[in-house]
């Protein structure tokens, strides 16, 4: 039986009441104590950094070369707080209540009400730390609006909120390090977790620059190793980003929750060619200003500037008038692929649908800079230039980005966007505390399923890491760590480790005694292949059970044809990476599993079978109002555990961006 | 835009790790698209070598649009190649051409020593930010965010200092190896807000004297940091850190 301990009480006290009354440990027993950080970006640098701050000993890993390059840098937007600076009407009912209606009712309403508590305290720090956040001219901090909401509470930094929050919270580490208090170990990446008497003691990794295996012991663990996007090889995720972390705790023991909800991403720049090796986001902060449309006419071949405002079809304005090009990811993606696969898709795929800047750029921006400028009569000419100069301060390293990988000026030629891979709002169960199934394991950020149910809203994904390193976790492994202040360090030859150590060397040996014929990214390309077509935007019965199929069949050819050059006590990415797809194959087949048992169309998951007659997602709270837990019972075999969602403040209803 | 295929010739710098003296190796690769980034050109050579049963050549990269500055090539004399303003990783094959011959080294700097073929060491920056590059806050310490208005043009330098990706390509162009452009960004991005006055004389001195003993070289005024800067970072940066440093120098020996 799940207990996912939610604390008891009306909502808006628990997180306050849990506070009240967790155990705490003493300064003196802190420094006694020994906990292991996997993952440094905004999760995993925030809790490295807080908890360093409490008095523990803190030992954090990353496989880049330094902290500061963990994928979190490459968040764009901005992040969501419930500051209503704007007097717009925002509240922390409100963030708690958007954030459960835009995951589609399947995130859990105590952690989702935490979440929305602690964001004001997050936009605190970071301005304390020197975030440099936008600012009006008064001095004071601005706001943006992001999809799924009706008020402005996004704090941002032109587009580069995620590097300067990263920065932040990097910053607050090395401080840690250079007090002794948090031991940092760059290019190291974690192999095993070690579990004695069913608590989590610590890791095995591999030392990526000198091929050695390690052994550290902790009293506890805290994966902070975001997402598996790059399970469908191409992601806007960074090419290191993995499962493997999160992948070898689950055969650990610690279950995955909802492995099939997967954000694909309505604005991401698309494919030109077999070359690609990712994507890359446009942020949703755009859609603010820019319109997506697609030509009326089948198969309009016409430069996109040639063709006439009659003869432009906006269909988001069109199908949902009320929030128009706001609507959430999920549904914005949904409604270009549908338009794409109707034959009326641009680009040379065909697999593009135009995001247009002029409209907002002229009539809203322009004539604003001409009004304050005193210019009566302005001409289109002048306003473009006003105008560009604005849009130029709020988004002028994306419109760089998108002219450095297409060559075209989105200035003065709408952007070509498609929808990508992005987020993983699936993720290691953890219960309210966020500890794992595993006693003493812990998962945070984007590694744990917790907050954003099927679809998670724009600007939610840096709250939430943040949350967790920030604010809750130093509260919720002090409620576990008290019990533990009697256990002694307990030394990594203890058979545990031995036996984690020996494992994992035995499969590097086997990955690099196969020399097969076929390169690891080859795999990894089917994979992804696979997983995109049958798991990705759209997913049915028949879909999924070839994709499974195929699935294993890879596996099979993997474990006896790939290629590895290179041997075991070196630096060798392709050994790295070898290990990383291998993990892929099998979380593969989990999610298409997962998404099997899923019956019904809630957010990023949509099943062909479950949907109105309009094409809209049809949700199932009869028989699906539960988190899939999945418990790892030897290969390809899982066992089903389902977590009931209670809803007793946010009442579900069928979701409507009309 | 017109798109097309070419074949090239690299020269790409070979080094098995930090203790062996490294050397070019020619590579020909053939049918790059124009379309193709330059990282996913050499992915396309690497896909070749391990076929051909011969070690990929190592090089740094993450996040691929130009944030995470883990990508880090000298390409033609030149940190990040020949585009304004970018990372390897942004760079695109259509500014070459068919029959060019690109030659591929790593940063050389005695600071950043080689870890292997085109990947180097830069731990320095992280020991450079643990002298002083933060502002002490513990977390839960903070006031309300609103409660210190910052004047927008001192928060947009800050953040325009802030931009910083670490990748190191100023130190990697500079003839002394200098980290100035590096340091007085941080310096400044804190030093311009006011949460980090508290701290900014003592923070300027320590990372001034963190880098000195990780053997970085001095500053002569070149510009060639900035030239090849990704993200634009000015020199006016480096002034202000002199300006910093020598204010704090002389109020520390009052």
């Amino acid at each position: 039986m799940i207990d996912s301990k939610i604390p008891a009480g009306p909502l808006e006290h628990k997180w306050t009441d849990y506070k009240g009354h967790c155990k705490l440990v003493n300064p003196a027993n802190k420094r006694k104590l020994e906990v292991i950080v996997v993952g440094t970006g905004l999760a995993g640098a925030s809790a490295a950094a807080s908890l360093g701050e409490l008095g523990y000993q803190v030992k954090a890993f990353c496989f880049q070369d330094s902290p500061r390059r963990a994928h979190s840098i490459a968040a764009q937007g901005g992040i969501n707080a419930a500051k209503n600076y704007q007097n717009d009407g925002d509240s922390v009912f409100r963030l708690f209540y958007d954030t459960i209606k835009g995951g589609d009712y399947r995130a859990r309403e105590a952690n989702v009400h935490r979440l929305a508590e602690v964001s004001v305290n997050i936009i605190d720090q970071c301005v304390a730390q020197g975030v440099p956040f936008a600012r009006e001219y008064g001095g004071l901090l601005n706001n943006r609006s992001f999809g799924g909401t009706q008020v402005k509470r996004t704090f941002y930094a032109a587009g580069q909120t995620g590097q300067q929050l990263l920065i932040g919270a990097y910053q607050a580490l090395e401080r840690q390090v250079a007090l002794g208090k948090v031991k940092m170990y760059t290019r190291h990446e974690m192999l095993d977790v070690v579990v004695i008497d069913g608590k989590a003691r610590g890791i095995i990794c591999r030392n990526l620059v000198t091929g050695q295996l390690e052994r550290h012991f902790a009293h506890a663990v805290l994966l902070c190793t975001g997402g598996y996007g790059n399970v469908f090889y191409l992601s806007t995720n960074a090419m290191g980003s993995n499962v493997t972390a999160a992948w070898k705790a689950h055969k650990k023991g610690a279950y995955f929750g909802n492995p099939c909800f997967t954000q694909i991403h309505p604005t991401c720049i698309p494919v030109s060619g077999d070359h690609q090796s990712k994507l890359t986001l446009m942020s949703e902060s755009l859609r603010n200003d820019g319109r997506i449309w697609v030509p009326a006419l089948k198969g309009d071949k016409r430069a996109p500037n040639d063709i006439p405002e009659e003869e432009r079809d906006y269909f988001l304005e069109r199908r949902y008038p009320a929030f128009g090009n706001l609507v959430p990811r999920d549904v914005a993606s949904r409604a270009a692929k549908e338009r794409c696969d109707a034959g009326y898709g641009v680009g040379t795929t065909g697999q593009a649908v135009y995001l247009d800047f002029k409209f907002n750029l002229i009539n809203k921006y322009g004539k604003a800079e001409a009004n304050k400028l005193g210019i009566a009569n302005p001409d289109t000419n002048t306003l473009i230039k006003l105008g560009n100069e604005v849009v130029k301060e709020e988004y002028g390293n994306l419109f760089d980005m998108y002219e450095k990988i297409t060559g075209e000026n989105p200035y003065e030629v709408p952007m070509r966007i498609y929808p990508a891979v992005h987020y993983t709002m699936g993720g290691l169960w953890v219960d309210y505390e966020l500890m794992t199934s595993v006693k003493g394991l812990y998962a945070l950020g984007e590694a744990n399923f917790s907050d954003h149910g099927a679809n998670r809203l724009g600007a939610s994904a840096l709250m939430q890491g943040l949350a967790d390193g920030y604010f809750v976790v130093p509260y919720t492994i002090g409620n576990y760590l008290a019990d533990e202040i009697a256990t002694k360090p307990i030394s990594t030859s203890h058979p545990a480790f031995e036996e984690a150590e020996q494992k994992a060397a035995a499969r590097i040996n086997q990955l690099l005694s196969i020399q097969g014929k076929q390169t690891v990214e080859s795999f990894h390309k089917r994979l992804g292949r696979i997983m995109w077509d049958k798991c990705g935007m759209a997913r049915d019965e028949k879909g999924l059970k070839e994709a499974i199929s195929a699935i294993r069949q890879l596996k099979a050819e993997f474990w006896s044809d790939v290629r590895i050059p290179g041997g075991s006590d070196q630096m060798n990415p392709e050994l790295d990476k070898a290990g990383r797809v291998a993990d892929f194959i099998e979380l593969g087949e989990l999610m298409c599993q997962d998404a099997l048992d899923r019956k019904e169309s809630c957010g990023g998951h949509f099943r062909e079978e479950s949907q109105t007659e309009e094409g809209e997602a049809k949700r199932d709270d009869v028989d699906y109002a539960y988190v899939a837990a999945w418990e790892y019972q030897g290969d390809s075999q899982w066992q089903l555990h389902k977590e009931a969602l209670q809803f007793e403040v946010a009442k579900p209803s069928q979701r409507s961006y009309k | 835009m017109q798109h097309y295929t070419m074949n090239l010739t690299l020269k790409v710098w070979r080094q098995k790790n930090a203790s062996t003296a490294g050397h070019f190796e020619t590579y020909p690769v053939a049918e790059i698209s124009s379309e193709m980034s330059f990282l996913e050109m050499i992915d396309v050579l690497n896909e070749k070598l391990i076929k051909e049963g011969k070690e990929p050549i190592a090089f740094d990269h993450d996040c691929r649009e130009g944030i995470c500055g883990m990508c880090s090539m000298y390409i033609n004399g030149r940190p990040h190649g020949p585009w304004q303003q970018n990372t390897t990783c942004q760079l695109h094959m259509r500014a070459y051409k068919d029959g060019d011959t690109i030659v591929v080294e790593p940063w050389r700097a005695n600071s950043f020593p080689v870890v292997k073929d085109l990947m180097v060491d830069r731990s320095a920056f992280d020991r450079i930010i643990q002298a002083g590059g933060y502002i002490s806050v513990n977390t839960g310490n903070a006031v309300d965010a609103n409660a210190i208005p910052v004047e927008k043009e001192k928060a947009d330098s800050a953040f325009a200092a802030a931009a910083c990706i670490g990748c190191g390509a100023c130190v990697a162009a500079c003839k002394n190896s200098s980290a100035m452009l590096f340091v007085s960004a941080k310096v400044s991005h804190l030093a311009l807000l006011p949460q980090g006055h508290p701290e900014k004389k003592k923070r300027a001195l320590s990372m001034v004297a963190q880098m000195d003993k990780e053997g970085f070289g001095a500053c002569t005024n070149t510009g060639a940091c900035e030239a090849v800067c990704p993200k634009g970072i000015s020199i006016e940066n480096i002034a202000r850190l002199n300006r910093e440093y020598m204010m704090a120098g002389l109020s520390e020996s009052e």
